[in-house]
């Protein structure tokens, strides 16, 4: 182990400190897409925190707005059409969102940094894969090209890819799939950043694959004490691996739980629906129930409750509030009118 | 020489979540034809070529001059001095040549579309279809004619033909010496629109009925072929104007006595320094006409292409 | 590398092949007289033809012929004038100054194209985008003898900024710089689109995003990775284009008296002399094939995908 996690040099003369531990906060986030057809409600107001060695899964479908979230975050959303018309995510105590442009473009790689869903377009297919890991030396510490080779070599045998000295100088396409996202780890986490984001790590991968590429997340997130935000459509991915679970529904936080009381005991139809959607081998024989509809036009949202249309226990109430995320059991917060029932079902 | 007609494929590249819901299904052909008629470059090529055309086919509508009667007392004279653009050297009227004029470009562009459209489109459906060995005799044939510059090659083939002064075989020379070097182009474009067409479930099954190559091609693969077939021809055919004039400029498309707006542009060069307007008209009329089928293949193109939307 | 190298070499030999046959078959297989108007405006002598036949073997069968040909190409050998003149070494005085004159033409286009196309690039839908979308679609309308003469006239007559023909055999690069603009303007056009087509999309990429995420600044993001790659296809474009800036390169030559190669063919057509301008017009398509090579071959070191399979 070269990375050295007790001397961090920063390439910003800020330097952040966690209160309490406490890495991230994000509190009442609004994203809007202005299109030529009209404006996009992405996300409407989400809050949440992140702490050390904490790993919190955000959990939804395509379209519910984790992703957005993600880029948010990461400060990547292209804007516009994107807007940010209200909220706040403080990284150590310091608004991301109000932050100097530049100030905020040195906290990504040593502060916050993230890996992508798809490896092989996420990377530049035009330059060596060590090329572009030594390039967060070079670019956020200065360091001379044989340096940040060094280091990126050393990256490459940290994140377990065989023959790491010989193929420091491979472009993308000569490599697998498993491992170039071990590449893509290696960049997000070449600088020691206190919070990791990945977006769908695993998405485009083989079976086999993805539960290498999560073993490996989750000892780099132990071994560092990163906070890690795991973005995900997959319950079965995130069991392992998550303290907390969030669940995104039409741009809102509907669920936040442990992730052992969410899985015993989900507080919303719709991470009821989710946990029923998965095949499980000891209920072979009975119906695999999905979530029957589509999730709303986030231009047209329903009133009322946005999962009202699809959800099995809509009532009148439904149709007509927005149910607010509330404390329901001790730590559970469920945005549903009858969260107690369905926690009880 | 304008040949370079850089075809951008449409290709939909998305990103992350699309947080737009699609709207109701719209049809490709409908979807293009609307976009179309919003884009008031679309009409305003339209227009131009409808003239161009009006003028090669009844140059009589434009003007009552006679383009070949010499007056020569007024040789050289300005615009306004009793003609709309002033005369040439010869004492033509320049107006009435540049009417006269528009009947080889047009006639050259077509018939050289027409030529390549047909060859190249034959030869590219017949290499794509059948794959293999025919397939790469074809395309590496295509790849001969291909490497030989437009411009260049053109010079070679009207130098080695014997000379005539019949004004149609003039124009088949010319459209020949296009064709011959233009097609390789359009038939790579229907050849990776066959290839890409034929595995699709419904050529298989019109395969296994027992469809014959003819009709399948017919029935299925020219329609998803010609859009963009349609934009590359448009395009090229102003090119072919250009090369047209560009031939005739250096004295190797058409001669004397036949008109055309690149004779009468070598003609005035000569006498640049003094009567620029001799240069002036010819060159305007010239330019607007390979504008305009640019232009609307840029409009059919932006149509097609969803991403402009 | 070195398979890649080696492998494109071995492509490239079919079709300098082919493509030296196909001058060959347009230069004596085509219909009539090979030896019309390749001796002026009179027909040739008695001796002359009796050479002429016996050099180029038009007695022996068509392969036959074709090979003795390509083994006379290949020593340099371009035939005899019919007033016994070596193209070759008409060639040999000419060549240096056209090479300047493409040389330029083509820095003039990578410069200002690839300038153009990032300034209007990144800046997508402003007011220098569109106007250089509008300059462009004008410059590809113009034909190059157009754009020639208008620039001789108003650059170099009117405003005296330029010489108005070059024709020092030796010719500096300010008296060069009015043809190389003309002959670059529409390759700039071409140069400036593509690159901005080709940054507009690459800055929609994954990649650029994980740039932009991995802390780097907008500068490197975009001039580093997205500018890498969208200039791939610029490149290729440039070999391509080489052909239609050398056919560009006559007529230019022509237009400002440049003693070079362009001009000589431009002069041996007036004069027809068929012999000279086959001979010169080899030559070039020769050059351009072999420019293609290079590109090629830069190509697989600027894409890795192409190069390690």
């Amino acid at each position: 182990m070269t990375t050295d996690t007790t001397t961090r040099p920063k390439g910003s003369e800020v330097t952040y400190t966690p209160q309490d531990g406490l890495l991230l906060e994000v509190e009442d986030l609004h994203v809007e897409f202005h299109t030529p057809d009209g404006v996009a409600n992405a996300i409407n107001g989400i809050s949440f925190s992140l702490h050390q060695g904490e790993c919190l899964a955000i959990l939804g479908e395509s379209g519910s707005g984790k992703s957005v979230t993600a880029q948010a975050i990461m400060g990547i959303l292209d804007m516009p059409p994107a807007v940010i018309p209200q909220g706040h995510i403080r990284y150590c105590g310091q608004d991301l969102l109000t932050m100097d442009p530049e100030q905020r473009r040195k906290t990504r790689g040593p502060e916050v940094s993230m890996i992508f869903q798809d490896a092989l377009s996420s990377l530049n297919p035009v330059f060596p894969v060590g090329w572009q890991i030594a390039e967060m030396f070079r670019v956020h510490r200065g360091m001379n090209k044989s340096d940040a080779l060094q280091q990126a070599v050393a990256l490459m045998e940290r994140v377990q890819i065989p023959g790491a000295r010989d193929r420091v100088k491979a472009y993308p396409h000569q490599f697998s799939g498993g491992m170039r996202q071990r590449i893509m780890i290696a960049v997000a986490i070449a600088l020691d950043p206190a919070v990791l984001i990945a977006d769908e790590p695993t998405t485009a991968l083989d079976v086999t694959v993805q539960a290498q590429i999560m073993a490996l997340l989750q000892e780099l997130q132990e071994e560092r004490q990163m906070g890690l935000i795991l973005i995900t459509h997959d319950l079965g991915v995130v069991a392992d691996v998550a303290d907390r679970i969030a669940v995104m529904y039409a741009g809102r936080l509907v669920e936040k739980a442990d992730v052992a009381d969410l899985y015993a005991a989900p507080a919303h139809p719709y991470t009821r629906g989710l946990l029923e959607s998965i095949p499980r081998l000891d209920q072979k024989g009975q119906k695999l129930s999905a979530i029957g509809g589509l999730p709303p036009n986030l231009m047209r949202i329903p009133p009322g409750c946005p999962f009202n249309p699809r959800c099995r226990m809509a009532q009148d109430v439904c149709r007509r509030d927005l149910p607010l995320l509330r404390e329901v059991a001790p730590g559970r917060l469920s945005a549903c009118h009858f969260a107690e029932e369905v926690i009880n079902a | 020489m304008t040949e370079a007609a850089v075809t951008e494929a449409p290709e939909a590249t998305s990103r992350g979540e699309n947080p737009v819901d699609a709207g109701p299904p719209r049809s490709l052909a409908g979807d293009a034809w609307r976009a179309m008629r919003r884009n008031p470059l679309f009409w305003i090529s339209s227009v131009m070529i409808l003239v161009f055309v009006l003028m090669a086919t009844f140059p009589s509508l434009f003007t009552s001059t006679d383009p070949t009667e010499a007056i020569l007392q007024e040789s050289r004279a300005l615009p306004g001095q009793g003609t709309w653009f002033g005369r040439d050297i010869q004492g033509y009227d320049i107006y009435a040549r540049c009417i006269y004029g528009a009947r080889a470009s047009i006639l050259v562009g077509l018939f050289t579309t027409i030529g390549t459209v047909a060859v190249g489109g034959t030869i590219g459906i017949i290499a794509g279809y059948a794959g293999g060995i025919v397939d790469t005799l074809l395309s590496r044939l295509g790849d001969i004619f291909f490497a030989i510059p437009l411009l260049l090659g053109a010079i070679i083939f009207l130098v080695s033909l014997p000379a005539t002064n019949n004004y149609l075989f003039i124009v088949l020379k010319v459209v020949g010496a296009l064709v011959v070097l233009g097609w390789p182009s359009l038939a790579r474009l229907m050849r990776s629109s066959v290839i890409q067409v034929k595995p699709n479930d419904y050529v298989q099954a019109a395969r296994a009925l027992g469809a014959s190559p003819f009709r399948i091609v017919r029935a299925h693969i020219l329609p998803n072929a010609v859009a963009p077939m349609i934009v590359v021809a448009t395009i090229n055919l102003g090119a072919y104007i250009s090369a047209e004039a560009t031939l005739s400029f250096l004295g190797i498309g058409l001669q004397s006595p036949a008109i055309s707006w690149g004779i009468d542009i070598s003609r005035a060069i000569v006498g640049l320094r003094t009567t620029p307007h001799m240069l002036f008209f010819p060159s305007l009329f010239l330019s607007l006409a390979v504008l305009a089928f640019i232009m609307l293949g840029d409009a059919v193109r932006d149509a097609l292409d969803p991403k402009n939307r | 590398m070195g398979t890649y190298v080696l492998r494109r070499l071995l492509q490239m030999i079919p079709v300098i092949l082919g493509a030296t046959f196909l001058i060959f078959a347009m230069v004596f297989a085509l219909p009539g007289d090979p030896l019309a108007g390749k001796c002026g405006e009179r027909p040739c002598s008695p001796a002359y033809a009796a050479q002429f036949r016996e050099k180029y073997n038009l007695n022996d069968p068509l392969l036959v012929q074709y090979g003795k040909y390509v083994g006379k190409l290949a020593q340099g050998d371009l035939g005899q004038t019919y007033n016994n003149i070596s193209v070759a070494d008409q060639l040999k005085l000419r060549y240096p100054v056209t090479a300047k004159l493409a040389l330029l033409a083509i820095l003039i286009e990578t410069v200002i194209g690839i300038a153009a196309g990032v300034l209007t690039g990144i800046r997508k839908g402003g007011f220098l985008d569109n106007l250089v979308l509008v300059s462009t679609l004008i410059v590809i309308s113009i034909p190059i003898f157009v754009i020639g003469g208008l620039a001789q006239y108003f650059l170099g007559v009117k405003l005296g900024l330029f010489p108005v023909t070059v024709t020092s055999s030796d010719p500096t690069v300010y008296q060069l710089l009015l043809p190389a603009i003309v002959l670059g303007s529409l390759s700039v056009a071409y140069v400036s689109r593509l690159t901005r087509t080709n940054l507009v999309e690459n800055l929609r990429s994954d990649y650029v995003r994980t740039a932009v995420a991995k802390g780097l600044t907008q500068r490197r993001a975009i001039g580093i990775h997205a500018l890498r790659n969208s200039l791939i296809p610029v490149v290729t474009f440039i070999g391509f284009d080489f052909g239609a800036l050398l056919g560009g390169a006559i007529v230019t030559e022509s237009i400002f008296n440049i003693p070079g190669v362009g001009g000589y063919i431009f002069r041996s057509i007036r004069s027809r002399d068929g012999v000279s301008v086959v001979g010169a017009v080899t030559v070039l398509v020769i050059v351009y094939l072999v420019v293609n090579l290079l590109v090629d071959l830069i190509y697989g070191l600027l894409d890795p995908r192409i190069t390690h399979d």
